[in-house]
């Protein structure tokens, strides 16, 4: 069982590492944003399971359950936040980028606001 | 194991708190000493005082990131000083 | 077996989060910097529950639920000031 909840544990912060180097590599803020949220949610998820799987003795599964699902709803919230904020503010984007679904929207909302 | 960690995570802190007197821009040296906060309340818990760490998380990066950004945004409003 | 892959696993989560704060140095832009706090919070986060297990005190996941607490209210409060002022 502890060894089962071990390599739980390593898969998740292989995803934490990757989450990180994401962060580290990428060329814009809404590929870090997206990069960064997912994969550490994720990694966190498996981290905390994998550990709560080794250690059954000293680990309260209340706790650890309300803690995974504080995270599961807190994290991808506050990276919508920001990313609203980030376009809000107007960051550049990266010169790769094709398409800007919510800029054309606002635009024709601003269109039909003005006819009215 | 617990030494490496205390060991790198006090070098962040300390590059952080360089960082952050170092900057021009405000929000981002709000950022950093919020940085600082948070891994100091990690070494305070490895050094078994887990209040002390609970207290430097909640006042440290919560109630002193928004307090300072409060009083920025104050002092942009009053147009004195960007 | 199962220790020594528990170390393992918390050095590569120590890794990650040295290359977290290499991004909040380098980032350009103050939303860069957020989004790397962001992750360094999490990333502590799992820091924390793992010590908690290797002391074997149920105490110190209280502080992990106040910590992610914490970083939500302070994020939220700073793409709140980044868009339209507090």
């Amino acid at each position: 069982m502890q060894i089962a909840g071990s390599i739980i544990t390593l898969i998740g912060s292989v995803f934490l590492f990757l989450g990180a180097l994401g962060i580290f590599r990428m060329p814009d803020v809404f590929n870090r944003i997206q990069a960064g949220t997912k994969a550490t949610t994720l990694g966190t998820l498996l981290f905390l399971i994998g550990i709560t799987i080794g250690h059954t003795d000293v680990v309260p599964h209340l706790k650890i359950v309300i803690l995974i699902l504080f995270i599961l709803f807190t994290n991808p919230l506050s990276s919508h936040a920001l990313a609203r904020a980030a376009h809000h503010i107007k960051t550049p984007l990266a010169k790769e980028t094709v398409r800007d679904d919510l800029a054309e929207d606002e635009k024709r909302e601003d269109r039909e606001g003005s006819l009215e | 194991m617990e030494f490496v960690l205390i060991v790198i995570i006090s070098i962040i802190i300390i590059l952080a708190a360089i960082f952050a007197i170092l900057t021009k821009n405000l929000v981002s040296a709000i950022i950093s000493a919020g940085v600082v906060s948070l891994l100091a309340s990690i070494i305070y818990l490895m050094l078994s005082a887990p209040d002390v760490a609970m207290t430097e998380a909640a006042i440290g990066s919560g109630l002193t990131t928004v307090v300072f950004l409060y009083a920025l945004n104050k002092i942009r409003k009053s147009g004195e000083d960007g | 077996m199962a220790d020594i892959i528990y170390a393992i696993s918390t050095y590569v989560a120590l890794a990650a989060l040295l290359l977290a704060f290499v991004r909040l140095l380098l980032g350009p832009r103050a939303v860069d910097r957020v989004v790397a706090m962001d992750t360094l919070t999490i990333i502590s986060l799992s820091l924390i529950v793992c010590i908690a297990c290797l002391r074997g005190r149920t105490i110190y996941i209280d502080i992990a639920l106040v910590y992610g607490l914490i970083s939500f209210v302070g994020i939220v409060a700073i793409a709140r000031y980044l868009e339209r002022g507090m």
